[in-house]
């Protein structure tokens, strides 16, 4: 037996499949088909949890997930902890463990519960106003404090063990919401062959259908109706059918995204499926089927267990064969919860009373309620529920004051009356409306191409609701570009209907009680509260709602909004449209964050690019450094080697004999047509035109700001052909940049940009020895210094593959840059590997690479230059065309603040004591003495320690720099001020003579 | 997610095959070395901003790799039109009275 | 020393260097989708003003498209359109289409890209929803028909993406992004059959 509470033939699951489950560690049955909510009722169980501010026992006030107040935490293993999971929507699976949470040391006795005796410490605004002071504690003290003892759930530790799903998909119709309206608006736009998504949050479609006794459709049962027709629908090939798929978000031009919960439901999904599925859906219309949520009626200790909205206790009566209690009461303001009290009456449930705060309401589901022996107390309110954990009595009154009456029950079943759910209609930008005869909003202003039919649009009856439905999905079928529809209309033999009820506190729970008459029940906001805030001046919604968090927990006030809003009016003495709604956002529930995350984790999470010579790099044992979404080599420790001993001999073996560095991740762009040279001279600040075909020069590209924004080697390979070169990770920024010139200031110029960065691999071979190791692979290309010079390039073939070689130098020594077709990069690399054997050469990453050029006075572009620097404060203005009539930046070089004097300009220092190496970003003074805060006069760019130099080396942006030559300036540290020389640029074989040695 | 009509492709698209590049029609000058420092603050540094109708420019990255205009409300995000680089700024949107 | 070093050696000319492509070889079969790593094909990226695409066409022996998303294949030889004046050409047939444009003299670029992209095969019923795991484009067969082409975006890859047949696609993408491409098409293809 699956539970004490489950009846005999109620409900519509099989009872012969039974599912076992834990919760706090004590085991239960329920059977397949049951959420754990259903399946603790059935065993007895309503308290489940404690509520997040005053620790008071709660328990199921839904059965969907509009669910407030069953929030578990779910463990399948240590891993995969997931808090805050709704009881009413989690499904059960045999070996489910679920726990309580917010109580300690157990959930029947919760030492935080003297928060609820405590409370009128605990009113609206509590926290802004306590923790104020002094500001620094609320980081340290009170705010861990809080969270700690708040807490809802544990997070779990550990790395997500499951993966997660992503699809974008397009569709001529998406419907949300799978309850008759969205069943009827989908069949019609299917039937027109439209491609139509269906969407609903649960495991079954029908909606209220699900426990609607009352509704025949073409013959049938509602629900049987429904299921009918969701099996025609999920045959139809263009048709995608998606249960247990929430629609969290929609966003702009019909953009909706939807979360699938794939395999949460079962017990031992595969790896290989995924957990949840993203569906970002693009439609050309959208149907929103999104039905109505029950609210509750707001009165004293309205939230003990056992008290939930009549729909809840109807849903597990009828789909579940749940009795929620032996002796139940009922309170509404409306006719929805008598065919509750009818349900469970006819199922064996004593039925004690019904309190209806209407005065003489009448109607068929009233006649037969009392037909069947039920008391019914018209113009009476509850004014208070009796017990703890568990409700053990209503207590009546007449709505206008009098006598009391306790009755015992087991539960109370309420309805105010019904929310139209307009959460995604106002997410879609749609103003709502407010209807003063129903006291609802409703969709009023569409912002997108949408359409709200049933229940969420305030159309009561299930008649009206499926002829607006089959009207609307025809229609929207039809938009889209559909023929008519071929089917036909799905018929109502009998529904039921429900409007009207109330809002705000009820009788007993007015503004001359104190009562804990609770409105907001995750966030434990009471009607008290919310007058609180009025009379201390909160008078806008936005603010009463931040003011007391009302609606503001992860149920997004599903069930608090409209009676928070009530409450405001009434106190603020405003009708309730000129008080307003808030804002709805996304998510409508809550999303995890792997369903957002989906592909993009781990390997996935961004590129990782590798050049075409890493897997040799990668055998050598070479240490890699990210460089953008590159990888590339850093160094390559021999034997043990630090990367200080490593970048020390990498160092020296290239100026001694030879070096092989991976360049290839350099950007390359190929600029050809007749226009090349003009355009090339627009773009960079030196002269082009007369650049002779073979030759290259180094080029440098500013803003029109008249700032470096890169730079790099230019080769001419022919009159109209440049093979220009940027850094590693201004590739995709300077095509980028290029691209905006060419096509919209400068589109007369007959030239185009390709991007050739992948298409070469750069070998670049440096050192004496450079020539001899290149040379006897080369064929078609005279290697002489006379036929190639430094800063030259030919087209020739190397290992019998095409090349580009380069004779240019990123060291100060002989060199070339061997540029092959990538998939021969790892071969000629390997090839040149093999001649460099010879000549003892080494290989060489970027620490040595950047050592080397700084040894040199060569600038990288972001590390010497920060995006404020010209090409004079550089050193570079050797650069820069003084003949050109215009190039981008000519303009910004000649602004008032580029030309003044005293900028800072790159310098070299050396420090007095060569064994000290400066810190990167260490700031410089002239006068250490000087009161703090000192004057700082520039910035260490590039330091490194020089093997080769046999000290410590620097370059730095000092104010003045060039002026300052022999200066002694300081650079104060933590641990002592260093003294340095400010000194030129180049530290190495000043006379560049080793270009060519 | 947007959709952008790219004026090249003829078509709809994804706003992830595009980037934003800022204010339209902020023309260089062709005589850009004479420009006073007035002038120059005006073409590089100031931006309207408007809320309301923007005239902005928008580029095809991961498309046809077109640079284009757009005209879009920065309220609602609706684009009212979008049309190729070097077309001049139209006189009457579409759809919007006046 | 400059004498010798300008001396050609002929023993190392005698092979030529061994390619490497990337992922040479590798597939991923799942329910409803094949990714296979295509072999390496000729490449270039032709730039042309309007008035040079019949010169060129007859140069290539395919008519270069002008429609947007459209492309054309002729004897191995396909090209696709990717801007206004910008086409994607790809031989399979062993054939340098960069040579063919070599005798063109109307104004154009062209530009090898050969060993820039790696191609990547998606076929079967399930491949528009596989590549649609990273891809946002509507990939239905009414508005990317066969023969459709398009530069798009596969989650943080560019890729050049072809529909050769209703149920296979072509993915191109630059070459340090292959195993990227590579590793999100699978994951997406294991995942697509739903």
């Amino acid at each position: 037996m699956s539970g004490a509470f489950r009846i005999p033939g109620a409900g519509r699951l099989k009872q012969a499949k039974t599912a076992r489950f834990s919760f706090d560690g004590q085991a239960y049955a329920g059977v397949e088909g049951d959420t754990l909510a259903s399946a603790l009722l059935a065993n007895g169980v309503h308290l489940v949890g404690r509520s997040f501010k005053y620790h008071r026992p709660r328990g199921f006030l839904s059965a969907g997930a509009e669910e407030p107040n069953a929030l578990v935490q779910i463990a399948r293993d240590d891993a995969r902890k997931t808090p805050n999971v709704r009881a009413t929507v989690q499904e059960l699976y045999d070996g489910l463990a679920a726990q309580s949470q917010n109580r300690w040391p157990s959930l029947a006795f919760d030492v935080g519960a003297v928060n609820d005796i405590a409370s009128p410490l605990f009113s609206a605004g509590f926290y802004y106003k306590t923790f104020m002071w002094p500001k620094a504690a609320w980081k340290s003290l009170y705010e861990p404090k809080i969270r700690a003892a708040a807490g809802l759930g544990v997070s779990p530790d550990r790395p997500d063990p499951d993966h997660y799903s992503a699809r974008f998909a397009h569709c001529d119709v998406l419907v949300l919401g799978g309850g008759a309206a969205g069943i009827a608006a989908a069949l019609a736009a299917a039937e027109t062959g439209a491609s139509v998504m269906l969407a609903d949050e649960q495991p079954e479609f029908g909606g209220s259908l699900r426990f609607e006794t009352g509704a025949r459709i073409d013959g049938q049962d509602g629900f049987a109706w429904a299921q009918g027709a969701i099996a025609k629908l999920k045959a139809m090939a263009n048709v995608r059918v998606l249960a247990r798929t929430t629609a969290f978000g929609y966003y702009a031009q019909n953009f909706v995204g939807l979360v699938e919960r794939v395999s949460d439901h079962l017990q031992n999904p595969g790896r290989e499926l995924a957990r949840e599925r993203l569906w970002q859906v693009r439609a050309k219309h959208v149907v929103l089927a999104t039905g109505a949520i029950e609210r509750h009626m707001v009165f004293a200790d309205n939230d003990r267990p056992g008290i939930m909205l009549a729909s809840a206790a109807r849903t597990y009566l009828n789909h579940y064969g749940v009795a929620v209690g032996k002796n139940v009461g009922v309170y509404t303001a409306n006719d929805s919860a008598y065919a509750a009290a009818i349900d469970l009456k006819k199922a064996g449930v004593n039925v004690a009373a019904i309190v209806d705060l209407r005065d003489n309401p009448t109607g068929p589901v009233i006649d037969e309620a009392r037909a069947l022996g039920i008391e019914i107390n018209f113009g009476r309110a509850v004014v208070r529920a009796g017990g703890k954990l568990r409700v053990n009595s209503m207590t009546v009154q007449p709505k206008n004051g009098g006598g009391e009456r306790t009755i015992p029950v087991d539960a109370i079943l309420m309805s105010a009356g019904w929310t139209p759910s307009v959460h995604l209609f106002s997410q879609s930008r749609g103003k709502v409306a407010f209807n003063d005869e129903t006291k609802r909003f409703v969709p009023g202003t569409y912002a997108q191409d949408c359409v709200s039919v049933g229940a969420c649009n305030g159309t009561d009856g299930l008649s009206a609701t499926i002829d607006e439905a089959y009207a609307a999905g025809a229609k929207a079928a039809k938009d889209a570009g559909a023929k008519a529809a071929k089917g036909s209309k799905p018929k109502v033999d009998a529904g039921e209907s429900w409007s009207r009820g109330m809002l705000g506190a009820a009788p007993g729970a007015g503004p001359d009680t104190t009562v804990k008459a609770f409105v907001d029940f995750q966030n434990d906001v009471t009607a008290k509260d919310i007058r609180q805030a009025v009379h201390e001046g909160m008078h806008s919604i936005e603010h009463v709602k931040r003011f007391t968090t009302n609606g503001m927990a992860t149920d997004q006030g599903k069930t608090s909004n409209m009676h928070g809003l009530a409450i405001a009016a009434e106190t603020l003495g405003k009708p309730i449209p000129q008080v307003g709604l808030t804002t709805f956002r996304a998510p409508y529930t809550p999303v995890t964050f792997g369903s957002i995350v989906g592909h993009a984790r781990g390997p996935l999470f961004d590129p990782t690019r590798r050049t075409a010579i890493h897997p040799w790099a990668e055998a050598q044992g070479a240490v890699f450094e990210d460089v953008g979404q590159w990888k590339r080599a850093w160094y390559f420790p021999k034997g043990g080697e630090d990367m200080h001993a490593a970048v020390d001999r990498e160092c020296v073996g290239v100026r001694k004999t030879a070096g092989l560095f991976d360049a290839s991740t350099l950007g390359k762009i190929e600029v050809v047509g007749p226009d090349a040279a003009k355009f090339m001279e627009l773009l960079y600040t030196n002269p082009w035109e007369k650049l002779e075909p073979g030759r290259c020069r180094y080029g440098i590209m500013l803003r029109e700001d008249g700032f470096i924004y890169d730079d790099g080697v230019v080769g001419r390979l022919a009159p109209d052909r440049f093979h220009v070169t940027t850094t590693t990770g201004g590739a995709p920024r300077v095509m980028h940049h290029m691209e905006d010139y060419l096509q919209t200031e400068f589109p007369h110029l007959n030239v185009w940009l390709s991007s050739i960065t992948e298409q070469w691999a750069v070998i670049a071979v440096q050192g004496p020895k450079s020539r001899d190791i290149i040379a006897p692979l080369v064929e078609g290309i005279d290697m002489s210094d006379e036929a190639l010079p430094h800063m030259s390039v030919r087209e020739g073939k190397i290992c019998g593959v095409p090349t580009r070689l380069f004779r240019m130098s990123f060291t100060g020594e002989r060199g070339f840059e061997v540029n092959v077709p990538a998939d021969y990069g790892q071969a000629v690399w390997e090839a040149l590997w093999a001649e460099g054997q010879k000549h003892g050469a080494v290989a060489y990453g970027t620490e040595t690479m950047h050592v080397l050029r700084a040894e040199k006075g060569y600038i990288i572009v972001g590390q010497d230059t920060d995006g404020t620097v010209t090409p004079n404060d550089a050193g570079l203005d050797w650069a820069v065309g003084k003949k050109k009539a215009d190039f981008v930046g000519i303009r910004g070089l000649a602004r008032p603040d580029l030309v003044a004097k005293g900028r800072k300009q790159l310098v070299g220092l050396k420090t007095k004591d060569p064994k000290v190496v400066l810190e990167e970003g260490a700031q410089i003074v002239a006068d250490p003495k000087q009161a703090i805060p000192m004057k700082m006069i520039g910035h260490v760019t590039s330091s490194y320690w020089s093997e080769n130099c046999g000290r410590s080396i620097a370059l730095a942006l000092v104010a003045g720099g060039r002026d300052r030559m022999g200066e002694t300036l300081y650079v104060p540290m933590p641990n002592g001020v260093i003294e340095v020389e400010v000194t030129g640029m180049v530290f190495f074989d000043e006379k560049g003579e080793r270009l060519n040695g | 997610m947007l959709l952008i009509r790219c004026p090249y492709c003829e078509e709809e698209r994804p706003e992830l095959e595009f980037r934003n590049a800022g204010e339209a029609h902020i023309a260089r000058s062709t005589n850009m070395a004479g420009e006073s420092d007035d002038d120059f603050e005006k073409f590089f540094f100031i931006r309207s901003n408007p809320k309301g109708v923007i005239y902005e420019r928008w580029r095809h990255m991961h498309g046809c790799a077109r640079f284009f205009n757009a005209v879009r409300d920065t309220v609602t995000d609706k684009f009212f039109m979008t049309y190729k680089a070097g077309e001049p700024k139209p006189a009457k949107l579409p759809g919007v009275a006046k | 020393m400059a004498k010798a070093a300008t001396k050609t050696n002929a023993s190392a000319m005698s092979s030529s260097a061994e390619r490497r492509s990337a992922l040479a070889g590798r597939s991923v079969s799942a329910t409803g989708v094949r990714l296979e790593v295509m072999p390496p094909a000729e490449r270039i990226s032709l730039r042309a003003p309007e008035a040079s695409v019949a010169a060129l066409s007859k140069a290539l022996g395919v008519t270069l498209p002008t429609k947007p998303k459209t492309s054309a294949t002729k004897a191995g030889r396909t090209a696709l359109w990717l801007g206004p004046d910008e086409w994607l050409v790809i031989d399979e047939a062993g054939k340098d289409p960069l040579a063919d444009c070599a005798k063109v003299t109307a104004l154009h670029s062209a530009v090898g890209i050969s060993h820039r992209n790696v191609a990547f095969c998606v076929t079967g019923p399930a491949a528009a929803a596989a590549i649609n795991g990273g891809c946002p484009q509507d990939l239905s067969l009414e508005v990317f028909p066969v023969g459709a082409a398009s530069r798009t975006i596969l989650g943080k890859s560019e890729i050049v993406l072809l529909r050769s047949a209703a149920d296979a696609f072509r993915v191109e993408c630059w070459r340090s992004f292959s195993d990227y491409v590579f590793t999100l098409l699978s994951e997406a293809a294991s995942d697509a059959a739903a």
